[in-house]
């Protein structure tokens, strides 16, 4: 149990690339943590970093102020889960899952305590007696799971995709037994995954990294509604946040020669920056082409049962926009209806905050 | 999709039988044939029967008494060897680099003395060993140890084994090292976080994984040392006495030597039954240990 301090943090593998840009950031003790980002964005980089598996190569790592950035895993007192499951052949599951305290030294009593206690989370008490190696792949991911889970006093809780294995319909319940043991046993958890479902799920805070650096880190909720980087937008949400150049001036946005209103007035932005404007498909819809809005051409209808995106093109330019329930779609023609409070600015990919 | 079912793919397999025949199952029949009967030369036979198996196993027979001295010894050889070679391969295994250059110059190194033909072998230690002109021998002797391999056979069998170890215990470190490999580093990773020891980490991890080629090990270094003829006859040539005589240099002795063919053919038909028990046994285990292991699922 400990606060996680990043502090000027770097990391490159040679080769004069980084694969974790400087970052400095918080991860208070007791929070669900998701490290969301497509593959090959650093973060099992950053999480073997916290584990000790990794040193980096510039910076900090203070576990409750201590600097512990070139302590050993062992000294760290972190648990990991890893991608695939990691199984003590040898040993029957129960012996797996006390292997971490019995290193420690903990006395037999409370091992076997605490051993018929995750055992009992994760419903593995009818295998205990049982050789871990003759299991199923979604057991020995418990298996590695509980391993992660059953010392009482890590500092946190690693997760590297851990869910990878594991069937889907299990996926559901086991992403749910994990976010019921945070309640439970209070622990620090760090979730690594490329899914937004899994991270949106299981975390408080998702931090979503982009190559080699964290661009934003915040509630689902903050992640979905107000994206500071166009990558977000883009990678959470289904489809992904329509992202359009534009000529953006005072409470204007020029589109394709067409002006779309704002909510708030941006005559700050950078000069020379690439200005685009963000917005969700759910906040634009379809409607019958008029001399007021924007006209674009229809591609497909994407019906996802509960709601119909019209996947439409504004010249070059790809762009998602909601079909309203109960509205015929025009044939190929639609003129766009925008809701001004949920266009964002972005100047080189980055939010630009607008003046009321 | 259907099988076709054409009875003239048999004679596909028809060269093979032939090579087969001629190069086992005839000379292995010429052998049974010679074991059960006896020859005073001129190439005339009298049926004698199980005869020579009996003298075989009976240790008050001269046969007997040099057969199952022979096997006692090879056993014993065998046994030491292993007992040597095997954790000192492993120990030598976890001992080289994980990667870089200096795998490949440890592989090279080690490949060397694989490379050698066994006479070459034998010739190196015998002239190596002898307490005159070789480096061992004399310097052993100058240092004050009375060592001599031609008349003492504590020394005798020192300096053979010596010589298998240095010999053949790259083979089991090449075939550890390989199983090393093959552990994906999350397990290390995972042993780390879960604070295990070096020791744990190679009782839990590396030896269970090497478990497999261990077995591969032992069985070809069991075999190779349980046939051993080319060493010991070059350098103690079975001596001093009988000290150093295996099962492969006795026999030879009977068939070359005495030429009592019935009675060198049993003991080669003994001699290759109890290596193909050995052979049985060894798979028998192999394909168990498999069975254990049911499909591994997911990748490194």
């Amino acid at each position: 149990m400990a606060r996680i301090d990043l502090v000027d943090l770097a990391h490159s593998y040679g080769g004069g690339t980084y694969a974790l840009k400087p970052m400095t950031m918080t991860w208070r003790q007791g929070g669900a943590y998701a490290l969301l980002g497509p593959s090959g964005c650093g973060k099992t980089t950053l999480l073997n970093i916290i584990s000790g598996i990794v040193t980096p190569s510039q910076g900090k790592v203070l576990f409750d102020g201590n600097d512990i950035t070139h302590a050993s895993t062992r000294e760290r007192n972190i648990a990991q889960v890893f991608q695939f499951p990691v199984i003590y052949d040898t040993m029957t599951v129960g012996e797996n899952l006390a292997f971490p305290l019995k290193n420690r030294g903990l006395p037999r009593d409370k091992i076997a305590a605490r051993v018929g206690e995750i055992a009992k989370l994760l419903d593995l008490t009818p295998y205990l007696d049982r050789k871990a190696v003759r299991l199923s792949a979604d057991a020995k991911q418990k298996i590695s799971l509980g391993r992660g889970l059953v010392r009482p006093d890590v500092a946190a809780v690693l997760f590297d995709e851990p869910l990878t294995v594991i069937d889907p319909h299990l996926k559901w319940e086991l992403r749910s037994k994990l976010k019921a043991l945070h309640q439970a046993l209070d622990l620090t958890m760090i979730y690594v995954t490329h899914d937004q479902t899994e991270a949106l799920t299981f975390a408080d805070t998702v931090v979503v990294m982009h190559d080699g650096a964290v661009v934003q880190s915040g509630t689902p909720e903050d992640l979905f509604a107000r994206p500071a980087h166009t990558f977000v937008g883009y990678f959470i949400g289904s489809p992904g946040m329509n992202i359009v150049p534009a000529g953006v001036k005072g409470r204007e946005a020029v589109v394709s020669g067409h002006v779309i209103g704002l909510n708030r007035s941006y005559d700050n932005l950078p000069a020379g920056g690439k200005i685009e404007i963000g917005v969700r498909p759910e906040f634009v819809h379809v409607a019958d082409p008029a001399p007021g809005l924007l006209s674009a051409q229809i591609e497909r209808i994407d019906d996802l049962g509960r709601v119909r995106f019209a996947r439409v093109r504004i010249g070059d330019v790809k762009f998602a926009a909601t079909v309203p329930n109960g509205v015929a779609v025009p044939e190929k023609t639609v003129g766009l209806v925008f809701d001004p409070a949920h266009i964002h600015v972005y100047s080189d990919s980055l939010l630009v905050e607008g003046r009321a | 999709m259907d099988k076709t079912i054409n009875n003239k793919a048999w004679f596909l397999v028809l060269p093979v039988f032939l090579i087969v025949a001629f190069s086992a199952v005839l000379p292995l029949m010429t052998v049974v044939n010679y074991s059960v009967q006896d020859t005073f030369g001129n190439n005339h036979f009298f049926w004698n029967g199980v005869g020579w198996f009996k003298e075989l196993l009976d240790p008050s027979t001269d046969l007997g008494d040099r057969f199952l001295n022979s096997l006692g010894r090879n056993l014993l050889f065998s046994a030491i060897i292993l007992a040597i070679e095997v954790p000192l391969g492993i120990l030598v295994a976890l001992s080289m680099p994980r990667e870089g250059w200096r795998v490949a110059a440890c592989l090279v190194i080690l490949a060397l003395p694989l490379l050698i033909p066994w006479n070459v072998v034998g010739t190196i230690w015998q002239i190596f060993g002898r307490p005159d002109i070789g480096l061992l021998g004399y310097t052993l002797n100058k240092l004050g140890f009375d060592y001599n391999y031609v008349s003492n056979s504590f020394d005798a069998w020192c300096t053979i084994i010596v010589m298998d170890v240095w010999h053949w215990t790259s083979l089991v470190a090449l075939l550890c090292y390989a199983g090393l490999k093959s552990i994906p580093d999350a397990y290390y990773q995972a042993a780390q976080i879960d604070g295990a020891s070096r020791w744990a980490v190679f009782t839990a991890i590396q030896l269970p994984k090497m478990n497999r080629v261990l077995l591969i090990a032992v069985l070809l270094r069991f075999m190779d040392s349980f046939m051993i003829y080319t060493e010991p006859f070059v350098v103690t040539g079975g001596g001093p006495g009988n000290s150093t005589t295996f099962v492969s240099i006795e026999l030879v002795k009977i068939a070359l030597g005495q030429f009592d063919l019935g009675k060198a053919a049993a003991l080669s038909l003994v001699y290759n039954l109890i290596i193909l028990i050995v052979c049985w046994v060894f798979y028998t285990v192999m394909t168990n240990a498999d069975r254990e292991r049911p499909q591994t699922t997911g990748g490194a």
